[in-house]
């Protein structure tokens, strides 16, 4: 039986006067697929992941996400889909300063349904920060403020986890921890999408796209060497 | 979840907060102060311009209608038309009684005045309570007298006091032409009879009342031979200015409906205080004096619209304070703002928010100032009018609806920049 299709973007191109940050994307995820989507500075990475996230709309082209076309939204749906849909993670991690790292989770609650401590200490749990809840982001490594992150992107259950460089702030060490969660997180079903420059983070993927000048030039498909790269980054 | 973001911005963002709220207080006070003492300055306003005598004079009607008709002050159907001394104490019972402040019967007469067993010639009288203090029939203890609507005069000698029947006042070019003094006995004869006064007090009111002599009212009526008659009354009334409906009710008071009629009546216009007194002082038409009554309301709506102008450009220039303080706080944290958008918040949950902070801390800046505007309004009070202003209740309904449209007025730049706010644009570094 094939995987149930969550997301796919169909002549997508996004265009700011003259220039086309995205110019004709086609691209089918399926449920449970682990992706990363690598270019240089100025390839549309962000872009896309903005399309994708709810964020923007294409200029052209339909995105369908979870069997809707999502392109013709207008904002207040995008951001309904959104709350619903998608779990985001950035590499600032942009937690509120003011709230301590379980209250951040909370508020991700709040805007989807109804805030439940419990289980948002049951999120830092499964990051390894049950014991750092009641810190603030300033008082957290920057590891920890991006496993804070995390677990504000899981709260809602996602369909999609989409990150934008969620270890371009951080150290090895960090990285590693990272990017086991996100294993964990494949094991558990969770789809995954991840715009990255590093090419380690790229490479522990089941998939990678290249972007360039808002194109698709590769698709790779590295499900051969899927396990290989986890368990080599895992033992970096 | 909403209250605790609410309380943990309020304290973290509490330098900008205190601004907000000191720009409220500020406005606020300015506000509670103005409408206090615009809502209070009437009655001191009122007050202060009775020192230019009466504003109501009530004469027999015959008397008056001749004068309407004819111009005609003196002669007959004029100086033989007499209202009764009994009822003018009725004047206190009336709706607006408490608004009349002083008030005095008035007997004009003449007699030939003798001064060193010398005929100075004839001689105008004015019979009055210089003084008059009385319990009413309420047990409201009066105290009044031309002494309270000749505040300007200036005396040598002393005041006659209330039952000094033998004894007068000079007009000061009468005393000074015929070279009397403070302490000279003069003569009067009137209708056979003569009796001798001793000049107690000579006046100066710059008027023609110069050329007359002050007596008691039972004087005036004995020399006149006219027991408890008075030609006059002199009101000093406190008004309200006049509107559309107190000229159409001074017009014809039936020609207003009776919604119309009641409110007229229960409002203290000059007209309303004429009609009432009119039902009391029999064969009596009380008119005011327009010239005093009409600068009063002229003062007095001057007066209010100036405070008015200070509230309102108060309230503008706090609006403008907030308005710029509210959208730097904004602006500040719109990384913040941007990251709930993306977490799933609509723009009604963040307006929500912003709003909320604003609010509760113009709150606190409007509760401050309104205390202190009372503070500023009894120093006003204190200052101008030497007496405290009464504190209406409405102010605090007016100042927060003031203030919760200043808030939101000031608020609109920062909730457009909010509405227009795109995730995207602040939360991926650029």
């Amino acid at each position: 039986m094939s995987a149930r299709k969550i997301l796919e973007l169909k002549n997508v191109s996004k265009i700011y006067g003259n220039l086309k940050a995205l110019a004709d994307i086609n691209l089918s995820v399926n449920a449970g697929d682990w992706l990363s989507i690598m270019g240089p500075s100025g390839s549309g990475k962000t872009t896309m992941i903005n399309i994708i996230g709810c964020m923007d709309t294409p200029s052209v082209g339909s995105v369908i996400l979870d069997d809707v076309d999502i392109s013709k939204e207008n904002a207040a749906s995008l951001t309904r889909i959104r709350r619903d849909k998608i779990g985001l993670i950035f590499q600032q991690f942009h937690l509120i300063s003011y709230l301590t790292a379980v209250e951040n989770v909370m508020v991700a609650q709040y805007y989807h349904s109804m805030p439940d401590e419990a289980e948002a200490m049951e999120a830092l749990d499964k990051v390894g920060l049950a014991d750092r809840a009641r810190h603030l982001p300033a008082q957290l490594s920057g590891g920890e403020q991006q496993r804070v992150c995390i677990a504000r992107a899981l709260i809602n259950s996602p369909q999609i986890l989409l990150g934008d460089e969620p270890t371009g702030n951080l150290d090895e060490e960090n990285e590693g921890i990272v990017v086991d969660i996100f294993r964990r997180l494949h094991d558990e079903g969770v789809t995954i999408i991840i715009v990255t420059h590093d090419p380690e983070v790229g490479d522990v993927a089941q998939r990678k796209i290249i972007l360039e000048h808002g194109k698709i030039v590769d698709d790779i498909d590295q499900s051969a060497t899927f396990g290989e790269a986890l368990k080599l980054k895992h033992n970096n | 979840m909403f209250w605790r973001m609410i309380i943990k911005t309020l304290i973290r963002q509490k330098s900008k907060m205190l601004m907000i709220a000191f720009t409220v207080v500020l406005g606020v006070s300015l506000s509670t102060a103005m409408m206090n003492v615009m809502l209070g300055v009437g009655d001191k306003v009122n007050r202060e311009l009775k020192v230019y005598g009466a504003n109501i004079t009530v004469r027999h009607k015959d008397a008056a209608l001749m004068s309407d008709l004819y111009g005609l002050t003196e002669g007959q159907g004029v100086n033989d038309k007499f209202l009764y001394e009994e009822d003018v104490l009725k004047l206190k019972s009336i709706f607006w009684g408490f608004n009349i402040l002083d008030f005095v019967p008035v007997l004009d007469g003449n007699a030939i005045l003798r001064f060193n067993q010398k005929v100075i010639g004839n001689a105008s009288l004015i019979g009055t309570w210089p003084e008059k203090n009385a319990v009413l029939s309420t047990g409201e203890e009066l105290h009044t007298g031309l002494k309270a609507l000749r505040t300007w005069w200036d005396i040598s000698g002393e005041w006659l006091n209330e039952d000094e029947n033998d004894a007068v006042m000079l007009g000061k070019n009468l005393a000074s032409q015929n070279n009397i003094h403070v302490g000279d006995a003069i003569t009067l004869t009137q209708n056979g009879i003569t009796k001798s006064f001793l000049v107690k007090g000579i006046f100066h009111d710059g008027g023609n009342s110069d050329e007359k002599i002050l007596m008691t009212l039972p004087a005036v009526q004995e020399l006149m031979n006219l027991p408890g008659k008075i030609a006059s009354i002199e009101v000093s009334a406190l008004t309200t200015p006049d509107n559309d409906l107190a000229r159409k009710a001074a017009q014809d008071p039936t020609s207003l409906s009776p919604d119309e009629y009641e409110t007229w009546y229960c409002t203290a216009y000059v007209s309303a205080i004429c009609h009432q007194i009119q039902e009391v002082i029999r064969d009596g038409v009380a008119k005011p004096v327009r010239q005093v009554a009409e600068s009063e309301g002229t003062i007095l709506n001057k007066t209010t619209l100036l405070m008015v102008l200070i509230t309102i450009l108060s309230s503008i220039g706090s609006a403008l304070a907030i308005s710029n303080l509210i959208t730097a706080s904004v602006i500040e944290r719109s990384q913040e703002l941007g990251l709930l958008k993306a977490l799933g918040a609509y723009n009604w949950h963040i307006a929500l928010l912003v709003l909320v902070e604003v609010m509760l801390t113009g709150l606190a800046g409007g509760v401050i100032g309104y205390f202190l505007g009372i503070g500023f309004a009894q120093i006003i009070g204190q200052t101008v009018f030497g007496s405290y202003i009464e504190i209406a209740r409405m102010v605090i309904l007016i100042v927060a609806v003031i203030l919760f449209f200043v808030t939101l007025v000031g608020s609109i730049p920062a909730i457009r920049y909010l509405m227009a706010l795109k995730p995207t644009e602040v939360l991926h570094g650029k």
